[in-house]
Order: structure tokens, then C-alpha cells, then sequence
């Protein structure tokens, strides 16, 4: 596969995930918590019914970079928890599949606080 | 004078509307782009490091955290936002500036009280949501499987 | 005295002896720079904070207006200020700074045209000599209160408006030169089931048109009586729905209504349909509109700052918004 298609697949996906949560702003005028929320849970479903792999092997970060794809690493960790340590690894699983993310957010934002002052807009 | 039914109808009617076509077009664009840094970060990533599949996966949503934190921390997050509209809040970047933006707004209460307990006004309920949702599709698995 | 009736007139004329008005750099660089008395070149006025810096706004506004008439601090009887921070504070921590009895307002956005009906009452019922009249806004603390993290990347509808950085007070007092206060309509609170709250000025558009519509029939008077029908903070598509209202009840004022939420930005500054915020009014009206009456350019005017009375957890619970305008009839002394 050519990377110049590769990375055209990762560009379509990605840029039509955007665009469906361009829609629902638009329609609804809903706000980031909420956008952010309905992404994740689509994620989280997607990984469900087993459709976020086939896509992924399609779309690389196209898929795995919005937050959609952070959905469906949390689930596939409680999936991988419980054929591994059975109903406590549905507890433990998700979060520590998402702990990278999670724990680069909360460290990254701890340090902004401390580096930066939020300023007006223009 | 207008009745509050009709007033609503008039409202609705002549409110102005966001220019449909080129908020789209803009938010798909810079979506796009946006997922395409995370492709070459994973690409550099992997060929470099010697690393699995799964830990570059990992690394790539890190370092795109990391650099939707540091734009937002520089104060040019927010700009972005302001013209991609949803290509930059759905990708994990957008999930970045949702947790650095209200830390940052609330260094001025004090670290505690201000920077730790505020930092996940916007973002929580991504956080509790994707939790929850990914317990409970664990729990129907674990109960198919008891029955299967 | 008036019979149920909402509008009050004042046989002893207070007068509007000054004004003094300040605003942020945004503001400044809009078509009404040349007008404010003072320009800031941060809008952190070299506070820690942007609450610190409203409130320092407020406080320099209240002294350079007193300065400005010739007064002391001594020699006012009552301040009335108000803000739109949760509990007042730049109008209060204000006033902590102010050897002044101090009354403390709340009407939103119309909170000026509150404390000048409320001042005019003291002054002509003969109960005190010189009030003076304070509000203020500020576009990162109301951000921040009613909306989200400045850094926070959102995308505003284009019905949304812009809290203006800016205070203005006036010194009213029961005699000397300026412009003089005739009579004044306390509106109602005026609910018409908007629920956006990012549509304010079609929320207060309703109350606007209900104060406009009392105000012309108790006093008899026609919408030309007026030179102009000045509104607060309206914007673009708010004064749009007053128009239509009004129309709706045969009151015509297209061709002599002005918003300072229109008159404070120029389209060039994405602000989408304008200003808003309780220091619009009135920055607007100690600068451009005090100004216009000093060189003889308005005569007579009826002054209506609009108040959307919503709170972020109002909102959040699904409440509509409910809106109040009080009109402030000012006239040259004859």
C-alpha cells in the first residue's frame, strides 16, 4: 500500500468522524462535554460488536486518533480483564487499558496549570 | 403584541444560522489533518523504536495528548477551536484541551482547590461515561459467556 | 402616587451632572474608542486576576467620575453599583474601598437603568443630593462564570454576543448642567420561553418591547417623541425581533432605535450580533451618549438597558430565560 494512500484513509475517516460531530454541533448546538461523551460511547460500542478493528486495520489514527478510539480501548481492556482474571477484570481492565492516556492528560494538565495563564480571546 | 408561540416560531425562523457548508468542510480538514499527525507520529514511532503494535498505539495517544496540552497551555488551542469546531474537539487532542483548559483557568484558586478539583469540569463525564459503559459491556460479556 | 402604574414622574428633575467611562482593548478598538475616557491596554488592569481586575476597573471608574464632577467621596450620599459576578463582588469589594453608603444592585445586563430609576427616586423624593451610578462587565470573569475556559477550543453559534470589558458611572444630582431624567419606566420581568441561552438578545427582546410599549402609552408620548430609543444590549438580531414587536403593536421605531451592544463593535471584530454585559450599557452611556447630549446632537431619549436574568445551573435545569428592561427617560433641561 502506498503511503500516499495510507494516509489519504486516515485523512477520510478521520475528517468524516469530524464532520458527523460538526452535524451534531450545528443541529443541536451542543457543547464539547457532550460531543466528547457521544464519540467515546460510539467508541466503546464499536469495540462491542467487534466493527472498531476492521477499521481501524483500514484507518490507522483515522479511527484510534479521535476519541472514539479511546472508547474502544477502554472496552477492549474490560474484554481483555475478563477473559484473563474473570468479573474483577471488567473493574480493573478498562481503566488500566486507559491509564496512558488518562495519566498523560492529568500529568500534562497539572503542568500547563502550573507553566500557563489562561488569557482572553480576541 | 406577538404571542410567546409565535414569538418562538419568528425566532426560530430569522435566528441566523451557522454557515453550514464551510463549518463542515472546515471541521472536516482540520480533523483530518489532526488524525493524519497522529499516522506520521505512529509511523516515526514504530519504525524507530522497537516496539509492538499496541505500546506505539499508546505512545502516538501520549505524544497527541501531550501536543494538544502544550497548544493550550500556548494559548492557541482555543483559535483552533474557534474555526475547526468539532475537528479539533473529537480528536484525542480536543480531549487534552478539555482537561488543560479549566486547569489552567483555575491556577488563580490555588492549586488544590483550584487546579485539582477543577480540572475535570468539562472532561468528567468522558472519563465516568467511557468507565462505566466499558464495565458494563464487560459485565453482558461475562453474563453471555456464563449462558453460552 | 402613580395607580399601579409603572412609570414614575419626577417633578424635581434629577440631573445627570457626569460621567466617566472605561473599557478594555477590544472595546477600544471599536468605532466608539475615540468616545471612552479611558482605554486599558491589558484587560488585566496589572491584577492577578481578572476578578481582581474588574473590580479595580469599577473602583477607578466610581473615583475618576466623582473627580470629574468636582466632588469628594464625602460629598455623595449613596452609591449604587452592580456587576454580574456571583454576590456583586466588583461592585462590593468596590465600594470596600469607598468611604460612600453603598447599595448594591442586580438586574443583569440592565442593572444601570436599575440604579439611575432607583438614584433618580432618592434625588427628586428629596431624600438625598448626589447619588452616583455604577455597572460593570468583564468578558473573562463572565466567561468563565456563564460559559467555559477561556483556552477551552469551542466553536460559539452565531446567535452568541460578546461581554463588553468595560464600567461607566454617572453622578446624578438635584441641580447643575447636564442632562436631566424626566421619567422612568420599571419594567416587569418578561418570559417568552426562550431557552437558548446563547440567544440572549431574543430573550430580552420581549421585556424590551413590553417596557418600550408601557413607557410610550402611560406617558402619552409617541416614539418620535424621542430622538432616539436607546436599548442596552440587545445586538444585531435582538433589536431585529424589537423592531418586529413593536410593529406588532403599531409602535414604528426602526428609523430612531440604536443598541449599544451594536454601537460598541464594528462587524470586523467577530463578536457575531454584538455586545452585551451589564457594563455595555453603560459605558456606552457615560462616553458616546452624554457626549452627543453636551454638543446639542440629542435632545431627548429614551435609555432602555435589558437584563437576561439566567443563571448557568438555571439553564442546565432547562429553564427559559427570563428577561427585564427599565426605561430612563432623559431630556435636556429646559
Amino acid at each position: 500500500m502506498s503511503i500516499f494512500l495510507q494516509y489519504l484513509q486516515v485523512f477520510a475517516v478521520g475528517g468524516f468522524i469530524c464532520l458527523l460531530g460538526q452535524i451534531l454541533i450545528n443541529l443541536t448546538k451542543m457543547t464539547s462535554s457532550r460531543i466528547l461523551v457521544i464519540f467515546l460511547l460510539i467508541g466503546c460500542v464499536l469495540e462491542a460488536v467487534d466493527v472498531f478493528e476492521p477499521i481501524q486495520e483500514f484507518a490507522g489514527c483515522g479511527i484510534t486518533v479521535p476519541i472514539i478510539g479511546f472508547g474502544a480501548t477502554l472496552v477492549r481492556g474490560a474484554l481483555r480483564g475478563l477473559e484473563e482474571t474473570g468479573l474483577l477484570g471488567v473493574l480493573t481492565g478498562g481503566i488500566t487499558a486507559g491509564a496512558a492516556g488518562l495519566g498523560a492528560a492529568i500529568l500534562f494538565g497539572f503542568l500547563m496549570a502550573i507553566l500557563f495563564k489562561s488569557r482572553t480571546k480576541s | 403584541m406577538i404571542d410567546k408561540q409565535a414569538y418562538n416560531k419568528l425566532v426560530k425562523s430569522k435566528a441566523p444560522k451557522s454557515k453550514e457548508v464551510k463549518t463542515l468542510v472546515l471541521a472536516f480538514v482540520i480533523g483530518g489533518f489532526i488524525c493524519c499527525i497522529g499516522e506520521a507520529i505512529h509511523d516515526l514511532l514504530s519504525a524507530y523504536l522497537p516496539i509492538g503494535p499496541q505500546t506505539a498505539g499508546s505512545l502516538t495517544s501520549v505524544c497527541m495528548i501531550f501536543l494538544g496540552s502544550l497548544l493550550t497551555g500556548l494559548g492557541v488551542y482555543d483559535k483552533i477551536g474557534r474555526v475547526a469546531g468539532a475537528g479539533s474537539i473529537v480528536p484525542i487532542t480536543g480531549f487534552a484541551n478539555s482537561v488543560v483548559s479549566p486547569a489552567m483557568e483555575f491556577n488563580r484558586e490555588g492549586m488544590v482547590l483550584g487546579v485539582m478539583s477543577k480540572m475535570f469540569v468539562v472532561s468528567g463525564p468522558v472519563i465516568v461515561s467511557g468507565v462505566v459503559a466499558s464495565i458494563i459491556i464487560g459485565f453482558i460479556y461475562w453474563v453471555v459467556s456464563m449462558f453460552a | 402616587m402613580n395607580g399601579g402604574a409603572q412609570t414614575i414622574q419626577f417633578h424635581t428633575k434629577p440631573v445627570i451632572i457626569g460621567g466617566y467611562s472605561i473599557v478594555g482593548p477590544k472595546e477600544g478598538e471599536g468605532p466608539l474608542r475615540s468616545y471612552f475616557d479611558y482605554v486599558a491596554k491589558s484587560d488585566l488592569f496589572e491584577q492577578k486576576s481578572y476578578e481582581k481586575a474588574e473590580c479595580k476597573m469599577h473602583l477607578l471608574t466610581i473615583e475618576r467620575a466623582i473627580d470629574r464632577v468636582g466632588l469628594d467621596e464625602g460629598d455623595m450620599c449613596a452609591l449604587l453599583s452592580g456587576d454580574l459576578l456571583n454576590q456583586i463582588i466588583s461592585s462590593s469589594f468596590s465600594a470596600r474601598e469607598l468611604d460612600i453608603p453603598f447599595l448594591g444592585l442586580y438586574n443583569a445586563c440592565s442593572t444601570f437603568g436599575e440604579g439611575l430609576c432607583l438614584a433618580a427616586v432618592f434625588i427628586s423624593g428629596g431624600f438625598m443630593k448626589r447619588v452616583a451610578v455604577s455597572t460593570s462587565s468583564h468578558f473573562s470573569t463572565a466567561e468563565r462564570q456563564y460559559r467555559y475556559p477561556l483556552e477551552l477550543g469551542t466553536q460559539q453559534p452565531p446567535t452568541a454576543q460578546w461581554t463588553v470589558t468595560g464600567c461607566g458611572c454617572s453622578v446624578l444630582a438635584d441641580q447643575g448642567k447636564g442632562p436631566c431624567i424626566t421619567c422612568a419606566t420599571i419594567g416587569k420581568v418578561i418570559d417568552y420561553g426562550i431557552t437558548d441561552a446563547n440567544n440572549m438578545g431574543a430573550a430580552m427582546a420581549p421585556a424590551a418591547a413590553y417596557t418600550i410599549a408601557k413607557h410610550l402609552e402611560e406617558t402619552g408620548r409617541s416614539a418620535d417623541y424621542y430622538d432616539q430609543i436607546i436599548t442596552g444590549d440587545l445586538g444585531i438580531f435582538g433589536s431585529e425581533m424589537l423592531v418586529e414587536l413593536l410593529r406588532s403593536e403599531g409602535i414604528e421605531i426602526s428609523h430612531r432605535h440604536v443598541d449599544c451592544g451594536k454601537l460598541i463593535f464594528s462587524e470586523k471584530q467577530k463578536v457575531h450580533m454584538g455586545g452585551s454585559g451589564a457594563g455595555c450599557s453603560s459605558s456606552v452611556f457615560n462616553s458616546l451618549i452624554l457626549h452627543e447630549f453636551s454638543r446639542g446632537k440629542l435632545h431627548r431619549i429614551l435609555f432602555v438597558p435589558t437584563g437576561a436574568l439566567l443563571s448557568k445551573d438555571s439553564s442546565l435545569q432547562g429553564e427559559s430565560v427570563p428577561a427585564i428592561a427599565h426605561a430612563v427617560a432623559i431630556e435636556e433641561q429646559v
